[in-house]
Formats: structure tokens, sequence, C-alpha cells
């Protein structure tokens, strides 16, 4: 039986990957969260899409790093974990960060050190345990600052830089690394842009890809695919270019 | 590259251009998403005046307000229970029929009654009671329908079933929603030994060989259905008398084989809506002769996946747009038994005289049960069904016409196809309008509702 670890699990790109990993059956899901009503609710949604699919909740803090520590070696106590997905973020409104320092503190913690601290606590138990595949959900929008959302570029930059050092230390080892970096995605997350009249790319279709790059232990994943091209463009552009643009 | 698209800041309440599946019109909504059913209360509560909007896969008006405000119930889209020995599914309204086959077919289990596409909500489809190509077999999507949670505008949830507050459950299957904002239900799934079905179809050439067909198929046939062109009928007659309309007759049954042939994966888009519609007088006549040979060249038995017998047209996405820029009206009338095949031949009749309708045309006939429904479209007689590209007064001209056939057998429209039937036909199509009036939750109002039912 397969067993997988999500943490931050009511986010809806983890929930349609768990729905993924239930629907194959014959797995064991620790999903982490803060609101167990919430998770709750997932977690029974899953026991129903799939044979053999014993679903565990746990609520816990995450920006602790004693109680993130502890829930890792608990999880990692129960038995070795095959595939872990650090998913939790939230989308900050950037002109409020620029005006409250507790909203940007808030917002780098949340989506930057906290994912950090998780992923570090994992990839180390992963080593002890000789195998594993560690992921983390990063953004697009860590590739380069841009005025409309570099705080939480920022926070997804530190992100990419702590997954590349991670996949340095692990290179040689049966633990795989893997940034996601997923385009704008339809979820509750980004309700208000898609009111703006946005494209937004499909939440199923994004677990899909997701899935499917943890499974070969790629080492980095744009989803949609086309992302990789516009970001390419994006990070190369003049800063004469860049600076005119109101992105 | 847009600013809202890689933007993180600029939180607006925009409103949204909704369409329904005819594409009649796009008016500016205000959508607001119910996301758990924790949270669906204090929505509805916080605002009032809306109605429950899923896929948009119907095509008038019954899940549109225009200016107004559309609960979108896409995001309750989790299973609660599943219980593998009874097959019954408790899940929210939102779920998608696709993810409930996707899921149990692979465990034995598949809905009982399912519609033509299944790119549509569970809620939608006790709303507006939906029927699939086995109706003569086992009802409608009603009657595989064993509980529901209603949420009522002023916060009060109402369960009720078949054998519980079974008032509020008749008038909430086939209620379009104006009961209340349905949050659950729980669904009787069949067991199937697999994904195939053991299919025949067989070309006819009149009305009566259909009539006969159909009633020779209901005994042994689980799922029956016909094709029809629409041009073909009521113009000339044969040597008999008869009236010639020819189609090809489609019955299918749940087949034990362990292994068939896989579904199409391919799916394909239409790219764009035409300025003008791709259906018109010349490519109809082509397309339908086209189809009835080919039809009639490839009948006889064969082993089909249940997605493409069940949903011929989900892998082309966007197929609404090839009606072009004016959108289309599907004309959907059940005919009571007595009166079915003498109006089914005036109805085609009036249809091939002006040239009009579909390549995509149905005929089929209803089993003998009336639906648990108040406002429930299926009947005991027999169902066509048909689109019409918008063409104005013309056009409004033509369905006058087929109304007062439908409205003298004492047959009826079915609202989740209907942007346009006169509030008489309603009236008298749907006996029970009157008592359903006392379940309507006063916070909820459509397009629909405020054209058929004044408010």
């Amino acid at each position: 039986m397969k067993r997988i670890l999500i943490v931050g699990a009511t986010s809806s790109m983890a929930e349609h990957c768990a729905r993924l990993w239930a629907e194959e059956g014959q797995v064991r899901l620790v999903l982490v969260g803060r609101q167990l009503e919430r998770l709750s609710a997932i977690a029974d949604d899953l026991r129903a899409r799939g044979r053999d699919v014993e679903v565990l909740t746990r609520v816990s803090l995450f920006e602790d790093p004693g109680a993130i520590q502890g829930l890792v070696d608990s999880v990692f106590r129960e038995g070795a974990i095959d595939i872990a997905l650090v998913a939790h973020g939230n989308l900050p409104d950037q002109p409020s960060c620029q005006s409250d320092l507790n909203l940007t503190a808030q917002a780098l913690s949340v989506n930057g050190t906290s994912p950090v601290l998780f992923a570090e606590a994992i990839a180390s138990a992963m080593q002890r345990a000789g195998r594993g595949a560690l992921a983390l959900i990063g953004s697009v929008a860590g590739d380069r600052g841009r005025k409309s959302n570099y705080v939480y570029g920022a926070a997804k930059g530190l992100v990419e830089r702590y997954v590349e050092g991670l996949q340095h230390r692990l290179a040689g080892t049966a633990v795989t690394v893997t940034l996601i970096k997923p385009g704008p995605t339809d979820t509750p997350m980004t309700a208000h842009l898609k009111q703006g009249g946005a494209k937004l790319a499909e939440v199923d279709a994004v677990a899909r890809d997701i899935v499917k790059a943890i499974a070969r232990g790629q080492p980095v994943l744009y989803t949609p695919s086309k992302w990789k091209l516009i970001m390419a463009v994006i990070r190369n552009l003049p800063r004469a270019v860049f600076h005119r643009m109101n992105i | 590259m847009r600013r809202g698209v890689l933007g993180g800041g600029g939180i607006g309440a925009a409103m949204v251009r909704v369409n329904a599946w005819g594409r009649l019109s796009s008016a500016q909504h205000r959508v607001v998403s119910l996301t758990g059913r924790a949270g669906a209360a204090a929505t509805v509560q916080e605002e009032r005046g809306g109605i429950s909007h899923g896929m948009g896969r119907s095509y008038g008006d019954v899940a549109l307000n225009s200016g107004g405000l559309l609960w979108s119930t896409r995001g309750l889209d989790r299973f609660v229970d599943f219980d593998t020995v009874t097959g019954r599914l408790v899940c929210e309204a939102g779920v998608q029929l696709r993810d409930i086959q996707r899921v149990f077919v692979p465990r034995g289990w598949m809905l009982a009654a399912s519609p033509g596409t299944q790119i549509v909500t569970v809620g939608g489809a006790i709303a507006n009671d939906v029927h699939g190509k086995n109706h003569h077999a086992i009802g409608s999507f009603g009657d595989h329908v064993k509980r529901l949670v209603l949420l009522r505008t002023d916060g009060e949830l109402i369960e009720c079933g078949p054998d519980d507050r079974s008032d509020w459950f008749a008038a909430t299957v086939g209620g379009i929603g104006l009961t209340g904002v349905i949050l659950l239900a729980e669904l009787q799934l069949r067991p199937v030994a697999g994904p195939w079905l053991n299919t025949e179809s067989i070309p006819y050439g009149t009305l009566d060989e259909f009539f006969d067909l159909s009633s020779r198929s209901e005994a042994d046939w689980e799922y029956t259905v016909s094709w029809i062109d629409c041009l073909s009928g009521g113009i000339r007659k044969g040597d008999s008398g008869r009236t010639k309309a020819r189609g090809i007759f489609m019955r299918g049954n749940h087949a034990t084989a362990a292994e068939g042939p896989p579904p199409n994966e391919n799916s394909r888009r239409v790219p764009f809506t035409p300025p003008i519609p791709l259906v018109n007088k010349l490519s109809l006549r082509a397309f339908n002769t086209a189809y009835y040979w080919l039809g009639r060249w490839r009948a006889g038995a064969s082993l089909q996946h249940y997605q493409p017998f069940f949903y011929p047209l989900d892998n082309l996405h966007d197929w609404n747009r090839i009606y072009g820029p004016r959108g289309f009206y599907q004309y959907q009338c059940v005919i009571p038994d007595a009166a079915g095949p003498d109006a089914i031949q005036a109805l085609l009749g009036e249809i091939g005289r002006a040239g009009r309708g579909s390549f995509l045309a149905v005929l089929k006939t209803f089993g003998d049960r009336p639906s648990f429904g108040m406002l429930s479209f299926p009947r005991p007689g027999v169902t066509l069904a048909l689109d019409f590209a918008n063409s104005g007064a013309e056009l409004e001209r033509l369905f006058g016409r087929l109304d007062a056939i439908v409205a003298e057998t004492g047959g009826r429209l079915y609202l989740a196809k209907d942007a346009r039937m006169p509030r008489a036909l309603f009236e008298s199509g749907y006996p029970c309008h009157a008592e359903f009036r006392a379940f309507r939750d006063p916070g909820i109002t459509s397009e629909m509702s405020r054209r058929l039912m004044g408010d």
C-alpha cells in the first residue's frame, strides 16, 4: 500500500491530486491542515473514491518549527512515506502588503518559510528511510519579481532556491524532489482573477500533471506547460523593456 | 499579456458574462461560488434573489438570471459516502455525472439514469429530472434519488426523499432549482459487469416502423433511442400510404464481456464561433442523407463502450458554437401515447416544410410511468427533440405551429431545453404548476421563473 503525506491538504490543487491518488486505490493518505472540519470533508470524499483507501487527518500549526518537526516525526514513525506533497499557500493582495507589514510578514511566512520547514523535516526523514518523492508547490510568480505580486513572488522564489539546494544535496540518493510551478489556476485562491476575466487553467488538469511529474521524479514542472515558455521570455526581458510593462 | 493573469492583486467585483448551452444570450451575472456545505447557508442568506448554476448545460433560461445573482455549485463537488455493498452514493450537488461514472464504473457501479451528456452536475440532473435512453426501463434521474438536502434561502435545511416529506421531494425533483439550493443527494447506483454494451442499430423508413421497433424492443432492451432525419417526414407518402420518416433506431443492453473497445479519448473542440450557422438547408439535407446511408451501411450488432453510446457529443467540446453567433433553440416535446404517431407526423411535416431543424434530432418512446416530480418532463408517450439555429421571427412562427400541435395532444415541452414557450403552454403542459407554487423559495428567481410563472 502506497503511503502519501499531503501538507496543506485543503488547498484545491492538493485536494485534486489526492483525488487522483485515491482513485488509483490501495493507498494510505495522511492529510495535514489547519481546520479539522474541512479536512474531514475531504477525507470522506477520498474514502469514497477508491478501493482500499485509508485516510488520516492531522491538524497542525504551520509556522511553528517545533510543531512541524513533531508532526513529521510522528507521521514517519508509523512507516516511511512514499510521496509527500507540500501544497499550502495563499495569494496575498500586493497593495495591501505594501501598506501593512504584518500582511507582508505573514505572506512571506505562509508561502515561503513554512513550506521550506515542512520540506526540510520531510526530506531528512525520507533520506533516513532511503527513499521517497517530495514535491513542493512553487509558482511561476517566483521566476521574476513583478510589481503586481512581488511579495508572493519573493516567497515562492525562496522556495525555488531552497529546492535547488535540496536537489543538490539529495542527488545520487533515492529521494527525488520536484518543484511544481503552476500558472494561474482556477481555484478559490484565484476566484477574484476569474471575475476579472482572466483565463485560468483547470485545476484537474494541473493536478494530473503534478501527479505524473512526482511519479517520474521530474525536478521542475511548469503546468500548464506553456508557462515554461512564457516565463523564459519574462525572465529574459531586458530591464528597460520589463520596467515599462504593467504586469 | 493580460494584467489579470500575472497580477496578484486587483480584487474586482466584476460581473461575468454567462450563457446557457443554447448561446441565445450572454448577459452579465454576479457569480458567487458555493465552496462547501458548511458555508453555503451563510452565502445564500447574505444576498437573496439568485438561482443555482452548475455546468451551464441546460439550453435555455432555466439557470439564467440576467443582471442578477447565480450561486455556482461547481465547488460543491465532494463525495460524502459510498456503500460498496448497496451501491448507495451520497454526494454534494456539484459533483459531475462524469466523475461518478469514472470513479464507480471500474468498481462495478453506474448511474441508473444518465442524460446525453455526462458534463452536468447531480444538482442539475435532479432539478431538471433528466432522463436517458433507458427511461422505459428504469424511469428518470429522480427515480434513483433516495434522499436530498435542500437549503432554503432563509437558512432552513430540508431533508426529503420519496418516503420522507415526499411533497418537498416531488417539488424539488424537476423543480428547476426554485425550491431551494440542493446541497446533497443520496443516489442509488446500479450494478454493472463492465463498461460495455451490446448494441444494435437498425435503419427504419417510416414512423410506423419506428413505433413498431420501439414497442418490440422495450421488453428486451434496456436502452432504446433513434436518430431521425427531420427533413424526411410528412413530405411524401410511400405506396402504402404510410409516412416516410427515415432514421436509425439504436438499442443496447449491458454486456458481460470481459473485454471490449476502449472509450474514444480523443477530444476535439469547435475552435471558434463561425459568423453564420454551419447548419443550413443545404448542409442539413446533405448531412442527413449521408448520415442515414452511413447508418444503413454500418447497421447491425456491435459491442460499444458506454461513453460513445451514452454521450456521443461529449468529446466534441463547444459543439454548440456551430449554430453561429445568434445561438440555437432546442425544441423537445413529449406527446402522450394515444396521439403519438399522428402528432409526430404532423410535427415532422411542419419542420420538413420549413426546411429547418438539425442533424441532432432524436425520437424516443418513454416508459409507461409517471414521473415523481411535479414539474418533471417525462410522461408516457413519445418524445421528439431537435435543434434550430436561431433565425428570428420566421423560426418563432414555426415554433407557434409546433406548439399548437403539442398543446392539442396535451403534451409538454422540456423546461431544461426551453427558452421561449408561451406561459399558456407551460400551464397546460404542467398541470401541477399551481400546486408547485407553494414550495417555491421566495429568495430564488430565474429568467425562466419570471417568464413562465410571473416572478
